[in-house]
C-alpha cells in the first residue's frame, strides 16, 4: 500500500545517499546510503556505536550531516532554501528516553506541535491529539501527566505525538531500548499496527525477534558504514559477512 | 582638551593614583583581612549550627530556625546601623571594622547554616544505616560518612553566597571602616578627582572577577544534579 | 535590660517617628515595584544573549554578567553618584540607585535564568524541533516552562536580595526605608527608628523566605542558594 504524499516523481520517500558524519576527528558516517520506499520497514541493527542513532538524527537534521544528500518525498532535506521547520513534520520522529514535556499532559503534548507549528485553533488541535491517542490505546490517560505514565504509556504518547503531524515517515532511535521487558510488547503492538495501516517506518532497535517478524528489510551498520543490507530471513540465517555473523552470534548470547 | 583626555584627567589621572595608591592600598588590606574573617567565622558558625540542627533538639532547632530566617530576611545594613549606633548607648563601645565584621559573619552563618542542612538531609538514609549498623555512633557516622558527602554538595551554592556577602564589606564604609571604598570616597574628596574612586572599583572588580568565574566552574564540576 | 528596651524598643519614640517612617516605607515599596520588574526582564535579555547562537553574543554576555556580578553594589551606586559629577554628569540620587541596581540585578537574574535553561535535558529540544517547531516556539513552550520551575528558589531568594539592596539608598541619602529610620535616630539619639525598620523588613520578607525554604525543601538540596 502506497503511502501518500509521495512526492511527484520520487519513487523512495527517503533517499539518503553517501550520508557523512564527523565529530571532530571522529568520523561516525563514512558514506552511508538509506533508501527507502513507502510503506516498508526497515531495521537498523549494529552494535552500539555504529552510527545507527546519527543516521536517523541526520535524516531529520537534528545533525547536520557533514556530507552527502538526503531527500524527504523528492525534496532536498539539506538545502538552505528549504523550510526545516515544515519539513520535520512530514519526518516523524520517536525518542529511545522518550522525551515527553512533564509540564505538559498527554493531551497536551501530543497537541503543542499542532497549535503552534501547524497554527490549528486548541479544540481542533486537542480533537486531533485525542484520535491519535486512541490509536495508541491511551485515550482514557489524556489528561495524566508523564510523570504518572508506565515507560510503555510514555512511549506509545511520543509515537502519537509524532504521528498526530500525519508524517510520510516515522523515524524511531531505540524506541523500547529504555524499557521494562514486559512493557516492550505494547509498544511493538502500536508499531506493528502502523505498518498494517501503511506508514513508512525507520527503526534502529536490538528487537531482532521483531525484526525477523516484521521488517522488510534490514541493515547491518558497523563503525559507520552498512555492512550488509537484505531481507529478514536472508540476513539473520544466512549472513555473508564476517563482521554481521560475529554480532548474530554475539547477540544471541 | 578633547572629550578623552577629560575623561581620563578625571577618572584616570596618574598623578592622583600614585599619590593615593598607599591609602587605597591599606583599604585592600583591611578590605581582605576583614573578608577573610568573615568567612572563616561564617562558614564555621554555619557548620556548627548545622550539626547542632542535626541532634535534633526540638525546642532549640524551632528556635534556630527562627534566628535563620531572620537573618536571612534583614538586610545586612540595617544590622550594621543597629549594632553601630545603638550599643554604644547602652555602654558597650566597639570599633566599627568588629561590628562590620560581626554583622557580616552572622549573615554568612545563617545562609551557611541553610545550605549545610540541606546538603546534611539530601545524603540517603541508607548511608545512615550502612554506618549505625556497622557500630558507628552518631557523631562519628556524621564526622566520617555524612559531612564528607554533604560538604561536598554544599561547595558550588556556599562559593555563591560566600562572594555575596564578601562584597558587602563594602558597606564598612557607612560607618568608617577604613575598606578600600572608605579610604577612596576620603580620597577622593580631598583630591577633587575621581581617580581613588575608580582605583576602588577596580580593585574591587579584580578581586571579586577571579572568584566568579571560579564559582562558575565549580557549579560545573559538582553541578546541579539531574533530576 | 531596662536599657536595652530604653534604646532598642522605645514606643513612644517609635510613636513619634511613625510618620517619617512610614513615608520611608512607601518610598522604599515604589522603589521595589520599579526596581524588580524591570531587573526580571534584564536578566531575560542577559539570558538570551547568554545562550545565542552566536559565539560573540554569548561571550559579551557572560563578560557583562561576570562583570556586573563581581562589582559590589555600594561601590557601583558610589560611581554614579558621586563619581559621574566629575565628568559634569549629575545623575539625581534615585536615578543612581536605578540605574545601578538594573545592572547589578540583571546580570544576578540573568545568571539564575542561565542555570535554569541549561538545565532543562537536550532531548526535552530534540522532540519539540523534531514536531516542526521553531527554535523560539520549542523555547517559549518547552525550555523556559521548565527552566524557571527548576530556580524558582533562586529568583525568589534574589528578589529579597534586591529589596534588601535598597537599603544602600540610605548611603547616598535618597529616599527610602533605611534612610528616614537613620534620620530619625539622628534626631532622637535613640535607636529604636531602626528597629521599628528591621521589623518592617522582617514583615515584608520573612514571608517570603519561608516560602523559599518550602520550594527549597521541594526542590533538594541543589536549589538551596
Amino acid at each position: 500500500m502506497l503511502s501518500p504524499g509521495a512526492g511527484r516523481g520520487a519513487s523512495y520517500i527517503l533517499e539518503a545517499r553517501g550520508v557523512r558524519k564527523v565529530y571532530g576527528d571522529h568520523e561516525v558516517l563514512k558514506g552511508v546510503d538509506l533508501l527507502v520506499s513507502p510503506g516498508e520497514m526497515v531495521f537498523l541493527i549494529g552494535p552500539s556505536g555504529s552510527g545507527k542513532s546519527t543516521l536517523l538524527r541526520c535524516c531529520n537534521r537534528l545533525e547536520e550531516p557533514s556530507g552527502g544528500s538526503i531527500l524527504i518525498g523528492g525534496v532536498d532535506l539539506l538545502s538552505p532554501r528549504t523550510d526545516i521547520n515544515t519539513m520535520r513534520r512530514e519526518i516523524g520522529m520517536v525518542f529511545q528516553a522518550f522525551n515527553l514535556y512533564p509540564h505538559l499532559t498527554a493531551l497536551g503534548n501530543v497537541a503543542l506541535a499542532l497549535r503552534k507549528a501547524v497554527g490549528k485553533p486548541r479544540a481542533e488541535a486537542e480533537r486531533i491529539a485525542l484520535e491519535n491517542l486512541s490509536r495508541v490505546g491511551l485515550a482514557d490517560k489524556a489528561r495524566a501527566y508523564p510523570a504518572e505514565l508506565s515507560g510503555g504509556q510514555q512511549q506509545r504518547v511520543a509515537i502519537a505525538r509524532a504521528l498526530a503531524l500525519e508524517p510520510k515517515i516515522i523515524l524511531m532511535d531505540e524506541p523500547t531500548s529504555a524499557l521494562d521487558p514486559e512493557l516492550v510488547g505494547s509498544v511493538l503492538e502500536v508499531v506493528r499496527d502502523l505498518r498494517q495501516s501503511g506508514m513508512t517506518l525507520v527503526i534502529a532497535s536490538h528487537e531482532m525477534r521483531f525484526a525477523r517478524e516484521a521488517a522488510d528489510r534490514v541493515l547491518f551498520l558497523d563503525q559507520g558504514q552498512v555492512v550488509e543490507e537484505g531481507d529478514p530471513e536472508s540476513l539473520f540465517n544466512d549472513p555473508k559477512e564476517e563482521r554481521t555473523r560475529r554480532f548474530l552470534r554475539d547477540v544471541r548470547r | 582638551m578633547s572629550a578623552l583626555q577629560r575623561f581620563v584627567a578625571t577618572f584616570l589621572d596618574p598623578d592622583v593614583a600614585t599619590r593615593y595608591a598607599p591609602q587605597i592600598f591599606y583599604g585592600l588590606l583591611v578590605t581582605f583581612a576583614i573578608g577573610l574573617a568573615v568567612v572563616v567565622t561564617g562558614l564555621g558558625v554555619g557548620l556548627l549550627l548545622a550539626v547542632l540542627r542535626a541532634f535534633g533538639f526540638r525546642v532549640v532547632n524551632a528556635v534556630l530556625i527562627q534566628i535563620v530566617d531572620m537573618l536571612r530576611a534583614l538586610p545586612p545594613l540595617v544590622i550594621i546601623l543597629i549594632i553601630y549606633f545603638g550599643l554604644p548607648n547602652v555602654g558597650i563601645v566597639i570599633p566599627s571594622a568588629l561590628v562590620l565584621w560581626m554583622s557580616l559573619s552572622a549573615v554568612l552563618a545563617a545562609f551557611a547554616e541553610e545550605v549545610y542542612w540541606a546538603g546534611i538531609t539530601s545524603i540517603p538514609a541508607g548511608q545512615w544505616m550502612a554506618a549505625r549498623s556497622t557500630g558507628l555512633t552518631f557523631v562519628q557516622t556524621l564526622r566520617f560518612v555524612v559531612l564528607p558527602q554533604a560538604l561536598r554538595l554544599a561547595i558550588p551554592p556556599l562559593t555563591n553566597r560566600t562572594i555575596a556577602i564578601t562584597k558587602n564589606t563594602a558597606l564598612g564604609s557607612a560607618i568608617g571602616v577604613n575598606e578600600i571604598l572608605g579610604q577612596s570616597i576620603s580620597a577622593e574628596a580631598f583630591s577633587g578627582n575621581a581617580t581613588p574612586l575608580t582605583m576602588a572599583a577596580i580593585l574591587y572588580v579584580l578581586l571579586f572577577i577571579p572568584l566568579v568565574v571560579a564559582s562558575r566552574s565549580l557549579e560545573l564540576r559538582y553541578g546541579r544534579g539531574a533530576r | 535590660m531596662e536599657i536595652l528596651v530604653h534604646e532598642f524598643f522605645n514606643l513612644s519614640v517609635m510613636a513619634r517617628v511613625a510618620p517619617l517612617i512610614l513615608r520611608g516605607l512607601i518610598e522604599t515599596l515604589l522603589l521595589c515595584a520599579f526596581l524588580v520588574p524591570i531587573g526580571l526582564l534584564g536578566g531575560l535579555g542577559a539570558m538570551l544573549v547568554a545562550t545565542s547562537k552566536y559565539r560573540f553574543a554569548r561571550l559579551a554576555a557572560m563578560a557583562f554578567i561576570d562583570f556586573f556580578r563581581s562589582f559590589p553594589p555600594l561601590v557601583l551606586l558610589i560611581f554614579i553618584y558621586s563619581g559621574l559629577p566629575f565628568a559634569g554628569l549629575h545623575v539625581p540620587a534615585t536615578l543612581a540607585i536605578c540605574v545601578a541596581f538594573l545592572l547589578n540585578s540583571s546580570s544576578y537574574y540573568g545568571e539564575i535564568y542561565r542555570a535554569g535553561v541549561l538545565s532543562v535535558p537536550r532531548g526535552q529540544i530534540d522532540a519539540g524541533r523534531s514536531t516542526g517547531l521553531t527554535a523560539w516556539q520549542t523555547f517559549l513552550y518547552i525550555t523556559l516552562p521548565q527552566g524557571v520551575r527548576n530556580v524558582l528558589p533562586e529568583l525568589l531568594s534574589n528578589t529579597v536580595e534586591l529589596v534588601k539592596l535598597t537599603t544602600l539608598a540610605s548611603v547616598i541619602s535618597a529616599p527610602e526605608l533605611l534612610h528616614s529610620a537613620d534620620l530619625a535616630r539622628s534626631l532622637t539619639y535613640n535607636s529604636s527608628p531602626l528597629v521599628l525598620a528591621a521589623i518592617i523588613y522582617l514583615v515584608l520578607l520573612w514571608p517570603i523566605v519561608r516560602v523559599i525554604r518550602r520550594l527549597e525543601h521541594r526542590l533538594g538540596p541543589q536549589s538551596a542558594r
